[in-house]
């Protein structure tokens, strides 16, 4: 009877430690240069900082509605979110039949989420910040160049429905974190900065001469193929958007702790 | 003085007014020109949906309806669908068919075109449709992510036949998944009547797997880049206009099709075994061609072809590039029935032996080779069957006896060669045509007479049975001899 006992306590704890580990933990990303795929031609400096391991999640998003009801659907200003936001839940604070609790939530505007962040002294990341631990697989920090890594995201972009699955079911990168490619596009701070028009051949002409770059025989046309698509996404949202497949996930820098 | 100047003004102004009335005349005769032939002024009555549909079918014609705005509604769907026996992709679509939903308009139309992107889309898509004159063929004005509605209006100013397709980044993947379809503008007055009229559309597809490899198929980027395509289709998959899916018509019916060339690459020889095409409007415009057996498709182009089908029997849409509509996929059928014309085609009245030098040649080598090889050993057979197979059988039936799905049956695995090898042996010895069902599928075609020794049709048949998952029969050349 004891060891039953000790074993469903230590089950518990067990039990306990994974959600906690899937809600709000955070790694440490060390900063550096790169040159992002889009949008500049110059080296970009990322400083050190911490993300979130997962996307946020439906169970997440229902406690922060409910602790701030001026993000319930029914309360919210359309300046804020158009009609899609939240648009399967049940009502104001409990997600959809098919929306998991551990599934990262979507449909969410950027300024729910870019708020979200804020009440938990984080912050949406840059663009940057996002290209730059997402250019990262299983055990290198920058995977760009190879083959496997990017044929994981177009096939990524070709499968439906992937937001229906739970957080933490792709790989974990090398900085620890999960999911950044393979369940949901992801809000960035300053998702539109980089402007793709939607006539992507008028982009490829003029200044943005990395696209022309993309033209250039070699491993790169794939790796910018991957990232266009991102970037096509970005250009085609506005911060009021609420998207079925576009999530977010928060970032803190490094030193902000102590405040 | 006085006098005569007061004349002379009055005299002024009567020809000034003369002459403004006769400008006034003829300018307004000019306008009058133009606005018959200037769409741009072209007055639109009243306002409708279009009708869309879903290939091979069109819309009903314009006929003699004057310009109108017209509301075009349009879904943007990514889905899994096959794309030949066994194999599957996820298609990006207009409406959910590839190609997307016909549009037919005329010319001087205004269109309000309404883009929709289903929320469950992973990706934002828009539309540039070469019918358009502006900047992108509207593709910025359209831009729409998933879960949204994007709405423009374009005013069709040029007749003709023209594509449309998604030109989001990257645009040669969003078109290599199927995002293509036809825009008709007719000019006023409508295109003259025919009996029948069908939408085709070509299009090239990359696929990890090689060919007729099973299970659901990624998109290939490299394979794309290199322009090194698996399938080339019409209307999107494998038989999508073959078996129940055909074409048809009866003798003496005008046909039109109008063919488009999604791409993303290959440009198409569209050619119609047994027919000519009577009429070409060349690259879907104006300029009206006659009497063409091949007409080229541009990637992102169209072609209207016309022709009356004066006999009965299968007619075969293919691309002329020869290998894609064998190997490849790009091949229909456009089913013509009723009363034969011995007229126009007489068919075969007569089959004999061609000996050229010696009469009795074919005896002869028949007789020597048999007493050669009849007591060869097994491997002996199957060396040379292969031989003989891949001289006669292979281009048909494939290298591994796969067949090529609604066109060709397979030898793997057949339940139709392993149930009667007597009626194997007469397919080969004696030709075979008209329906059979392979393994569950119905095929309906003709296999020549094989003109080959029995000593050959058994070894083939042998190294056939001795393959593939069939039942090892071995085939003597006395039992070749038996079937009569």
């Amino acid at each position: 009877m004891k060891t039953i006992f000790r074993l469903a306590v230590c089950f518990a704890i067990l039990i306990q430690g994974q959600v906690y580990s899937q809600s709000g933990s955070m790694v440490k990303v060390t900063g550096g240069k790169f040159i992002p795929l889009y949008g500049t031609k110059e080296a970009v400096k990322v400083n050190d900082f911490q993300m979130d391991v997962y996307p946020v999640t439906n169970r997440e998003f229902a406690e922060f509605v409910q602790k701030n009801p001026r993000w319930k659907r029914s309360q919210v200003k359309a300046l804020f979110a158009d009609e899609s936001y939240l648009q399967n839940w049940k009502d104001d604070v409990i997600p959809g039949d098919e929306q998991l609790l551990n599934s990262p939530v979507t449909n969410v505007s950027w300024y729910a989420a870019k708020n979200y962040c804020e009440c938990q002294g984080k912050r949406l990341p840059t663009v940057d910040e996002w290209e730059y631990v997402a250019m990262a697989d299983e055990t290198k920090a920058d995977a760009r160049v190879d083959k496997s890594y990017n044929k994981y995201i177009l096939s990524w972009y070709e499968t439906p429905q992937t937001f229906r699955n739970e957080i933490g079911s792709t790989f974990k990168n090398y900085w620890g974190v999960y999911d950044l490619h393979g369940l949901v596009w992801e809000w960035t701070i300053d998702f539109n900065s980089v402007m793709i028009s939607g006539e992507s051949r008028n982009d490829s002409t003029g200044d943005n001469s990395l696209f022309c770059g993309a033209s250039a025989v070699g491993a790169s046309d794939l790796m910018n193929y991957a990232a266009f698509m991102r970037y096509a996404f970005r250009g085609s949202v506005e911060a009021r958007y609420s998207v079925k497949n576009l999530g977010f996930r928060c970032v803190k820098d490094e030193n902000s702790e102590a405040l | 003085m006085k006098n005569s100047n007061r004349k002379t003004k009055r005299w002024f102004l009567y020809l000034f007014f003369m002459a403004a009335l006769l400008t006034g005349v003829l300018s307004s005769c000019e306008k009058a020109v133009a606005a018959k032939e200037n769409p741009e002024l072209m007055k639109v009555y009243g306002e409708s949906e279009a009708e869309l549909t879903a290939p091979p079918r069109v819309p009903r014609p314009v006929g003699k309806r004057a310009a109108t705005k017209l509301v075009v509604n349009m879904e943007v769907v990514e889905k899994e669908m096959e794309m030949s026996d066994g194999v599957s992709y996820v298609y990006w679509t207009f409406d959910g068919t590839v190609p997307g939903s016909f549009i037919r308009t005329r010319v001087g139309d205004e269109i309000e075109f309404h883009l929709k992107n289903h929320p469950d889309s992973k990706l934002p898509h828009n539309i540039d449709l070469h019918a358009v004159t502006g900047p992108g063929g509207g593709a910025e004005s359209s831009f729409v992510a998933p879960g949204r509605e994007a709405v423009f209006t374009f005013k069709t100013m040029n007749p003709g036949l023209y594509v449309y397709h998604c030109a989001t980044a990257p645009v040669g993947m969003h078109i290599a998944n199927g995002m293509y379809g036809l825009i008709l503008v007719e000019p006023e007055g409508g295109l003259p009547p025919v009996d029948k009229e069908y939408y085709v559309m070509q299009g090239d597809f990359y696929t990890e797997g090689e060919n007729g490899e099973r299970g659901l198929q990624a998109f290939d980027m490299n394979k794309a880049i290199d322009e090194d395509a698996d399938y080339v289709v019409f209307n999107g998959k494998v038989g999508a206009l073959t078996g129940e899916n055909e074409l048809t018509a009866k003798v003496g019916e005008t046909v039109r099709l109008y063919v488009g060339n999604g791409g993303p690459n290959l440009v198409s020889s569209f050619h119609v075994i047994g027919e000519i095409f009577d009429k070409v409007h060349v690259e879907g415009g104006s300029q009206i061609n006659e009497n063409v057996q091949t007409t080229l498709i541009p990637a992102g182009g169209a072609a209207i072809v016309e022709f009356q089908v004066d006999v009965p029997g299968n007619l075969v849409l293919v691309d002329h590039s020869i290998f894609r509509a064998f190997n490849k996929g790009a091949l229909g059928i456009l089913k013509v029935e009723g009363e034969e014309n011995e007229k126009v085609f007489g068919g075969k009245i007569e089959e004999k032996p061609y000996n050229p030098g010696v009469s009795s040649v074919e005896e002869v080598v028949e007789e020597t080779e048999a007493v050669a090889e009849v007591h060869g050993s097994l491997a002996e057979t199957m060396e040379r069957g292969k031989t003989v197979y891949t001289q006669n059988c292979l281009a048909c039936h494939q290298a591994t006896g796969a067949g090529i799905p609604n066109a060709f049956p397979p030898l793997a695995k057949s339940d139709y060669l392993n149930d009667d090898v007597n009626r194997a042996i007469s397919a080969v010895k004696y030709g075979l045509t008209g329906e059979i069902k392979v393994n569950g599928d119905i095929y309906n075609s003709a296999m020549p007479k094989q003109n080959i020794s029995d000593q050959d049709i058994a070894s083939v048949l042998t190294y056939v049975y001795n393959n593939w998952g069939n039942n090892k029969t071995e085939v003597t050349p006395e039992m070749v001899k038996e079937v009569k």
